[in-house]
């Protein structure tokens, strides 16, 4: 087989990478309750008091700096929003850094700031890191790696029948920011992405309706919100039920999904987090999230079943159903 | 501005007098779309999982990428190997995975070819005045609402005199395919007529199917409304027994169409005979570059024969789902074998593909 890029763009072609390649080859992989066997967004390091959660992220953006944001508080959000989905707060980061022979030193000083602020806003120290220069077209790469400590572990495989899916905002806005300018095309509302460190939200909706009652989360970043809810429904073995008017869009993408033919659900996320919660206290998880300006818009989008076992079932604007599949592989606009 | 077109309330409204009609009627109904637009339109709201149980909607051939001929890509891939770096080749994303028994342009450019995906054909012509050194061609599927933008640019190289773009025509007209698909004997009862289309070729360009054939029409806009309400109007033709061409999408089509497009249309191209993937040869079907012109078809620059090849794998039901004579969940290949990431058949790969409509927004019946 040749790796195409499909196998890098989220959807089942990367699962068939990562399971055939990585999972196969790979022997000792297990420090704690969630290995990488479990392909969840990180994996844990059971010590003896203390559980910790640690991950890893490369980040590749092109282009490097895009509305709404650039790689450094891409590659800073990337990692905490993975500690974060899984529980646990960060406590601190490591960054390599792989520059292309004559990147601009501006550049690469604006893209630092970036991650210094970001990381402020979390607040999460980058505490050691590696810079390597290459001859190699690459732009900039920034890897990003994070530990993070948990008081309860939240899973992809713990949604239950009856849980609410709650979101803090619109989805798809950094994937079509990204593709308006790497396909230079000017929507008539500018798309900015919405990347962002989600640690905050996640943190104010545990302290108001507690851990235990936050049964799986999941930041829907490639492949979009498809990609997140249908791993969840079948690592969770539950039938996702969304309401798609009730799925916040906002004006741009839905204009830039409509010329393109490219559903929003497929779309990258970058300030996102899924949650499935109890559905008793779906309200007050809804109240803290819309409390944090990252979730002003926050909605509760559908309920996990007992029907359709694994899948995501839509019911459409106008009340038809059907299944919401994974997207296989980055979405590419229709012909007319 | 749309809004209401996707409105619940509205649709529950058309769908309590869909139930009512086609109670009335009581036979089953078989209603054809022939537009991949449509079927996405259909598919993506779920529109068959809300109608009546005799109420039936077949996909037809609404997909220009997948009923362009095997042979045309492989010449095409043919050309390119003889021109190697001076020839840059663009087309549309889904034509440039499409599978033929020699491979796709997916795989010429593995192969070092500088194979370009584009939006539209603006972006090929904007590539030929960026690199004079090479040769532009433009692989240039499609109905007639992309034939229209073709013969655009094809006017505008000629007018500025530009000499290294050319296009491969695959151009196609729809009438004559529903017409053969009439003649094949698929049988329906009425036509969900595409609004695309027919902003070019306008009222006009349907009404001789209806007035030789007895079948209604009903020229749909794309929004569920508007297909819900297309439905209704063509129940109401066949409850009354009328056969008739009626207008839904009046927004957007007049009786005439458009007809500067026309004209720049029939300027540039002649009508002929032509082949469809999986249908056969169908006349007066495909745009041709009139001679005059030629020079912009870059096939007029080689002799090459391309024998004839197999339109599909075996097993592969593409042909009949284009006929509208089974939908994908029919086949036995679909979604096991066949998914968008390992197409079998060309009704996988493209967006307006039936297979990959029904794959991607996975209809209720998978």
């Amino acid at each position: 087989m040749k790796i195409k890029m499909m196998h890098g763009a989220g959807g089942e072609a990367m699962d068939e990478l990562i399971k055939e390649y990585i999972l196969k080859t790979i022997t000792l992989k297990e420090c704690g309750e969630v290995s990488l066997d479990a392909l969840d967004d990180g994996a844990s390091i059971d010590l003896e008091k203390d559980k910790l959660i640690f991950t890893i992220d490369g980040h590749t953006v092109k282009p490097v700096f895009f509305p709404g944001g650039d790689i450094g508080r891409l590659a800073v959000s990337g990692t905490v929003n993975d500690l974060a989905v899984m529980g646990a707060q960060p406590l601190a980061l490591a960054s390599s850094l792989i520059i292309e022979d004559g990147f601009e030193g501006e550049k690469l000083k604006k893209i630092l700031e970036s991650m210094d602020i970001t990381s402020r806003e979390v607040p999460v120290p980058i505490i050691t890191g590696d810079t390597k220069v290459v001859e190699d077209r690459i732009g900039v790469f920034v890897i990003t790696a994070g530990i993070g400590r948990v008081e309860r572990i939240v899973r992809d495989s713990g949604a239950l029948k009856g849980d609410a899916i709650l979101i803090n905002g619109g989805i798809g806005e950094h994937g079509f920011a990204i593709m308006s300018v790497r396909e230079g095309i000017d929507f008539e509302t500018p798309l900015k992405s919405d990347v962002a460190p989600i640690w905050s939200i996640v943190k104010e909706v545990a302290l108001e309706i507690g851990w235990e009652n936050i049964h799986a989360m999941k930041d829907p970043t490639r492949g979009g919100l498809s990609e997140a809810l249908n791993e969840i429904a079948q690592k969770s073995k539950v039938g996702v039920e969304i309401w798609e008017e009730k799925v916040p869009v906002k004006e741009g993408v839905k204009a830039a999904s409509e010329m393109l033919g490219i559903s929003p659900f497929d779309m990258a996320n970058e300030g996102k987090v899924v949650m499935f919660v109890n559905p008793e206290y779906a309200e007050d998880a809804l109240k803290a999230m819309r409390r944090n300006p990252l979730g002003k818009d926050a909605a509760i989008i559908g309920t996990a079943k007992d029907e359709y076992i694994g899948k995501v079932v839509v019911e459409t604007e106008i009340g038809g159903k059907r299944f919401l599949e994974r997207p296989m592989g980055d979405p590419v606009p229709r012909v007319c | 501005m749309l809004e209401k077109y996707r409105d619940k309330k509205v649709a529950n409204n058309i769908l309590r007098e869909i139930f009512q009609e086609a109670k009335e009627i009581g036979d089953e109904i078989r209603l054809m779309d022939v537009c991949g637009t449509h079927e996405d339109t259909i598919t993506r709201y779920g529109i068959r999982s809300l109608l009546p149980k005799n109420v039936k909607i077949l996909a037809g051939p609404g997909c220009p990428v997948c009923i362009t001929p095997v042979e045309d890509i492989v010449m095409m891939m043919e050309i390119m190997r003889r021109e190697k770096e001076r020839m840059i080749l663009t087309t549309f994303g889904d034509m440039y995975r499409i599978p033929t028994p020699k491979g796709s342009f997916a795989d010429l450019r593995s192969e070092g070819y500088d194979v370009r995906i584009v939006y539209s054909i603006y972006d090929s012509y904007k590539l030929a005045l960026k690199n004079k050194d090479k040769i532009v061609v433009h692989f240039s599927p499609g109905f007639e609402t992309t034939t229209a933008p073709t013969a655009g640019m094809l006017w505008e190289a000629l007018e500025r005199g530009v000499k290294n773009f050319r296009i491969y025509s695959v151009h196609r007209l729809t009438p004559p395919a529903v017409e053969y698909l009439l003649r094949m004997g698929t049988k329906l009862d009425g036509l969900i007529t595409p609004g695309h289309v027919s902003t070019i070729i306008g009222v006009v360009g349907w009404e001789h199917l209806t007035e030789k054939y007895g079948i209604p029409q009903v020229i749909s806009g794309f929004e569920p409304v508007d297909v819900l309400l297309s439905i209704l109007m063509l129940l109401r033709m066949l409850k009354d027994e009328k056969a008739a061409i009626e207008n839904e999408y009046t927004r957007a089509v007049r009786y005439e169409g458009n007809t500067e497009a026309q004209k720049k249309i029939k300027d540039i191209f002649e009508v002929v005979d032509a082949k469809w993937r999986a249908l056969g040869v169908i006349e007066n079907s495909g745009y041709k570059i009139r001679e005059k012109y030629e020079e912009y078809e870059i096939r007029s620059y080689y002799d090459i024969e391309i024998p004839s090849l197999p339109d599909l794998e075996r097993g592969c039901r593409c042909g009949e789902v284009l006929r509208g004579l089974i939908l994908p969940y029919e086949c036995p290949l679909f979604g096991r074998v066949c998914t968008p990431r390992t197409p079998v058949g060309p009704c996988m790969v493209s967006y307006e593909g039936t297979c990959q409509i029904f794959y991607k927004y996975g209809s209720l019946y998978g």
